[in-house]
C-alpha cells in the first residue's frame, strides 16, 4: 500500500484499527460524549465514540442533538481542541533544589507517551500545523511540543456536515483534510451503508491500515466521498473575507467598532481557551514554603487577562476594547507577519463559546465597512459560498 | 546558567547595579541594547538590559530598578549571591551604522542603563563618529545613575553631556526641566545624525517629536521599547507590540519601523 | 543703539523679523549682565523688562513656606525670560535667579508696549513669538508634571 492510496473499511474495520493502534502503544484520544458536549478524551474502542450524535452550534450556543442514524463523526467542532495534548494547559518545565552554589536541576527524561488522535477535522489539522510554526520554527524550538508532536498519529476526518459556526472554507483550511495526516476518513452513512473511505497519508499510516481488513476504493466510493465534502463546503453559513486582511485590521486600529464590541465583550477569555491556535502562556515560578525547592511551570495565559500586558506601573492594555483588538488583530493579521500564515482556521469555536456570541466574521465585515455598525450577536446568515 | 554577584553598587534609592561573573564558563558576548533574563531561585525571572561594556564580556553588568518581587530580590542579593542568566536576547543599537555621523543619545531615567553600553562602544572608537551628545533626564538629582561615568564623560573634551532633572533639590545647580528641552540646544547636525533614545514611552514620544522638529529623519531615530516578557524567545506571546515581539524584533527598533503603531493607545 | 541690532537679529527669538521691526526693537534694548547668584527679578515686582538670554543659566524659583525655595525650571542661552510684561497687572509670577554668569539683552517692556500699540504689525510679530514660547513652556511643564520616571507605588 502506498501513501495516497484509497481503501474502504467498515465499522469493524475501524474498531480493529483503533485496537491495533492501542496495541502498538499509542494512547487513543478521540471524541466522547461527556455531559452536554462532545469532547476529546482518552478512548479505548469504537464503542466510546458518540454514535448517532451531532450538535447545533450558533453564537453563544451549543446543543447536542440526537440523529436517527449511527454516524460516528457527525458532530463538528468541540469545546476544546487537540492543543491540550500537544501543548498541555499546565506543564512543569523543570525542577531544582537549592544548593550552596546556587541550585541543582532535577531533570527527568520525559517518557514518550505517543498519542493517536482519532477524528481530527481539517480545521484542527491546520491548527496543529499553525502551532507547529509557533513552537518548532523559531530560534529555540520547544522540546516539550516537539516530543509530543513527533509521536502523534493522526487519523483525520473529512466533515460530513458544516457546523453552525464553521467557516473553514473561506479560510482555505477545509472541509477536506489535505496532507499532514497518517490516515484520513470520510464517513459514508446512509440507508444500507456505514463505512469509511480511507486515504493514506504516510507510510506509518499505511502500515497500520495493513492490519485491518479493507477493500480498494471504487470510483463510486470516491465520488460519494467527494460529494459529501462538497455538500459540507456549500453548507457553510459564515464567510470571512481574507483579502488584504492585514491592511484592513492595521488600518482600522481606531475604528469605533472596537468600542462597540468591547461593550459586549466580558474579556472572559473563552475564545482564547477554545481556539486551537492560541499559544500565549505564562511562565511561573513555584516554590515550597522553605524556599528549598523550586519548579518552573508553563501555564496557558490569555491576552484578555488584565495582567497580561503588565509592566512596572501598570498594564498597557486595560480597556476591554484594547484587549479585544489585540486578540483579533493578532489572530488575523499580526500572525501572518509573525509566522507566515493566518492564526485562524475557521473552526468557529470562538463564536460558539463566546457567552455573548461575538462573531469574528461579522467583526471583520464591519471593519471593512460592509456590515452595519451597531449590530451585534444574532445569527448572520449569508448564502453559503465556499 | 548560574552566575555569582561579584560586586554590587547602590545607584539610587531604588536601583542597584550588579556585576556578575560566570560560574566557570566564559559569559557570553553581547551587543549594546540587548538584555538577559535574570533568575532568582524560587522567585522568578525578569528581562534586564545589559548595561556594561561590550568590550569586556567577562564582567556582566546589569542595573536593576526594584519595582517588584523579582527585581526586589535581585536588588537585595549580596556579593556572592547566585543569579541565573539566560541570553543575550534582542536587537541592538546601530553603533556600527552610525560611523561617520553625529550621535545623539537621549536617556530618561533607567533608560540610561541600556544606552550605557552604546556609549562605551561609541567612545572606544571615538574617531569614527562626529559630534556625540548625551542628553539625560532623571526625576531628581538623587535618581541620577552612573554619576562617576557622567563626571568622567563630562571631563572629556569631545563629548557633550547635558543633564536635567524634573524636580530639583537643594544644592542642585544644573538644569531643571524635562529632557526634551535639551534637544533644541544640543549640538548635532540633523542631516547627518543617528539618535538613540530610551526611557518611559511618553518621554520617547515627545523626544521623537523634538528630534523630528530638528530635522532628524525617522529612519535615523532608534528607540528601545519595553513590554512584559516571560520567555524572551518569542513564544509566550506577552511582549507583543503590534506584529512585533519586543524580545525578538526589538527591544531596539528604528522609529520608522514602529511609526504606524507608536501613537496608538493601549497597544 | 544700532550696535545691538545684529545681536537681536542673531537671537533665535527674533528670527525672520523684518529689518524695520528690528530697528524699532533695538531702540528698546540694552546689554545687561548678572553675576552668579544674583536675582534678576522677584515674584510680585513690577514686570518692566524681558530678557533674551545670550549666555548662562537662569533658575525660575518659587518660595514655598515650609519647603524653602524650589527651582521649578531652568532656562538658558537662546531662551526668553519673562512675559508678564505683556499682560496686566504686569507683575512677575516667580523669582528668576542667575545660576551662573548671565549675559542677556534686556528689552524695555513699557517702551515696547507703546511701540506695539502704534504699529500693530510689530505687535502681532511679538505676540506670535511669545505665544510660541508660552506653548512650548506649557508643554514642557506638563511633561514635568507627569512625573514619568516615578511609578504608581511611589504615590
Amino acid at each position: 500500500m502506498q501513501p495516497a492510496e484509497q481503501r474502504v473499511i467498515d465499522r469493524q474495520g475501524l474498531d480493529k484499527l483503533l485496537t491495533g493502534l492501542r496495541q502498538a502503544g499509542y494512547t487513543l484520544i478521540g471524541p466522547v460524549r461527556r455531559g452536554a458536549a462532545i469532547v476529546y478524551e482518552e478512548i479505548s474502542s469504537l464503542a466510546d465514540l458518540p454514535a448517532g450524535w451531532e450538535e447545533e452550534q450558533g453564537p453563544g450556543t451549543y446543543r447536542l442533538k440526537r440523529r436517527d442514524d449511527a454516524a460516528l463523526f457527525a458532530y463538528t467542532s468541540s469545546p476544546g481542541s487537540w492543543k491540550r495534548y500537544l501543548f498541555p494547559p499546565e506543564l512543569r518545565l523543570w525542577r531544582a533544589q537549592r544548593t550552596d552554589g546556587g541550585w541543582q536541576r532535577m531533570d527527568q527524561e520525559e517518557e514518550s507517551r505517543p498519542y493517536a488522535f482519532i477524528g481530527v477535522r481539517a480545521c484542527d489539522l491546520n491548527a496543529i500545523q499553525v502551532q507547529d510554526r509557533v513552537f518548532l520554527q523559531g530560534a529555540v524550538p520547544d522540546p516539550a511540543y516537539a516530543l509530543r508532536r513527533r509521536g502523534a498519529f493522526i487519523v483525520a476526518v473529512n466533515c460530513g456536515r458544516a457546523g453552525g459556526t464553521c467557516f473553514c472554507a473561506s479560510m482555505g483550511t477545509g472541509p477536506r483534510a489535505s496532507g499532514g495526516y497518517d490516515l484520513a476518513l470520510t464517513e459514508m452513512v446512509w440507508e444500507g451503508r456505514h463505512d469509511f473511505l480511507v486515504e493514506v497519508g504516510t507510510e506509518r499510516g499505511a502500515e497500520v491500515l495493513r492490519g485491518v481488513p479493507s477493500r480498494p476504493a471504487q470510483a463510486a466510493d470516491r465520488e460519494a466521498a467527494a460529494a459529501i465534502v462538497a455538500r459540507t463546503a456549500a453548507q457553510m453559513g459564515r464567510h470571512l473575507d481574507t483579502r488584504e486582511i492585514r491592511e484592513v485590521l492595521y488600518r482600522n486600529a481606531e475604528h469605533p467598532r472596537w468600542q462597540e464590541t468591547a461593550a459586549r465583550c466580558l474579556t472572559c477569555g473563552n475564545c482564547t481557551l477554545a481556539c486551537p491556535t492560541c499559544f500565549c502562556h505564562a511562565v511561573v515560578e513555584v516554590t515550597d514554603l522553605a524556599g528549598e525547592h523550586a519548579e518552573r511551570w508553563r501555564r496557558w495565559d490569555s491576552c484578555f487577562s488584565l495582567t497580561f500586558s503588565y509592566i512596572h506601573g501598570g498594564s498597557v492594555r486595560t480597556s476591554a476594547a484594547s484587549r479585544y483588538r489585540q486578540w483579533l488583530v493578532h489572530k488575523l493579521a499580526a500572525w501572518i507577519d509573525q509566522f507566515g500564515t493566518s492564526g485562524c482556521v475557521g473552526c468557529g469555536r470562538c463564536i460558539t463559546w463566546c457567552p455573548v456570541g461575538i462573531d469574528i466574521t461579522e467583526e471583520v465585515r464591519v471593519l471593512r465597512g460592509e456590515g452595519q455598525a451597531g449590530t451585534g450577536g444574532g445569527k448572520e446568515q449569508t448564502d453559503g459560498d465556499p | 546558567m548560574p552566575c555569582r554577584v561579584r560586586a554590587r553598587r547602590r545607584e539610587t534609592r531604588d536601583t542597584v547595579t550588579l556585576e556578575l561573573e560566570g560560574a566557570g564558563s566564559e559569559l557570553g558576548e553581547f551587543a549594546p541594547g540587548q538584555f538577559n533574563m535574570l533568575y532568582v531561585f524560587g522567585v522568578g525571572e525578569v528581562p534586564i538590559s545589559i548595561s556594561g561594556d561590550p568590550a569586556r564580556p567577562g564582567r556582566l553588568v546589569h542595573t536593576v530598578r526594584m519595582v517588584g518581587a523579582v527585581t526586589g530580590a535581585l536588588g537585595r542579593l549580596p556579593r556572592g549571591g547566585v543569579v541565573g542568566v539566560r541570553g543575550p536576547f534582542g536587537t541592538s543599537w546601530p553603533v556600527e551604522e552610525a560611523a561617520g555621523s553625529d550621535v545623539v543619545v537621549v536617556a530618561g531615567g533607567i533608560g540610561l542603563a541600556p544606552l550605557r553600553p552604546a556609549l562605551y562602544s561609541l567612545l572606544a572608537r571615538r574617531e569614527r563618529f562626529g559630534r556625540i551628545a548625551l542628553l539625560y533626564g532623571a526625576r531628581t538629582p538623587g535618581d541620577l545613575l552612573y554619576v562617576r561615568d557622567l563626571q568622567r564623560w563630562r571631563s572629556r573634551m569631545d563629548l557633550e553631556v547635558d543633564v536635567t532633572v524634573d524636580a530639583a533639590t537643594d544644592g542642585w545647580r544644573g538644569d531643571v526641566g524635562v529632557v526634551t528641552t535639551l534637544i533644541p540646544r544640543a549640538r548635532f547636525d540633523p542631516t547627518s545624525t543617528v539618535a538613540l533614545v530610551c526611557g518611559p514611552e511618553v518621554m520617547m514620544r515627545f523626544t521623537v517629536r523634538e528630534l523630528q522638529a530638528r530635522g532628524v529623519p525617522d529612519g535615523r531615530i532608534y528607540l528601545s521599547m519595553e513590554r512584559n516578557m516571560h520567555c524572551g524567545i518569542g513564544q509566550c506571546g506577552h511582549c507583543q507590540y503590534g506584529p512585533f515581539f519586543v524580545c525578538r524584533d526589538g527591544p531596539v527598533f528604528p522609529y520608522q519601523r514602529i511609526a504606524p503603531f507608536f501613537r496608538l493607545r493601549e497597544l | 543703539m544700532e550696535t545691538l541690532e545684529p545681536l537681536l537679529a542673531a537671537h533665535p527669538f527674533f528670527k525672520d523679523l523684518r529689518r524695520e521691526h528690528l530697528q524699532v526693537l533695538a531702540g528698546c534694548a540694552a546689554n545687561v549682565r548678572f553675576e552668579a547668584g544674583q536675582y534678576i527679578f522677584k515674584e510680585g515686582e513690577e514686570a518692566k523688562t524681558f530678557y533674551l538670554l545670550r549666555h548662562g543659566r537662569v533658575a525660575l524659583e518659587m518660595a514655598v513656606p515650609g519647603r524653602g525655595v524650589l527651582t521649578i525650571q531652568t532656562i538658558s542661552e537662546g531662551d526668553v525670560l519673562g512675559w508678564a510684561w505683556l499682560f496686566p497687572p504686569y507683575r512677575w509670577h516667580f523669582d528668576a535667579r542667575a545660576v551662573e554668569l548671565v549675559r542677556a539683552i534686556a528689552m524695555d517692556g513699557q517702551c515696547l508696549r507703546e511701540k506695539c500699540e502704534q504699529d500693530h504689525s510689530l505687535g502681532y510679530e511679538l505676540v506670535k513669538r511669545f505665544a510660541q514660547i508660552i506653548q512650548e513652556r506649557l508643554q514642557a511643564t506638563r511633561l514635568q508634571l507627569l512625573d514619568v520616571y516615578g511609578h504608581v507605588s511611589h504615590r
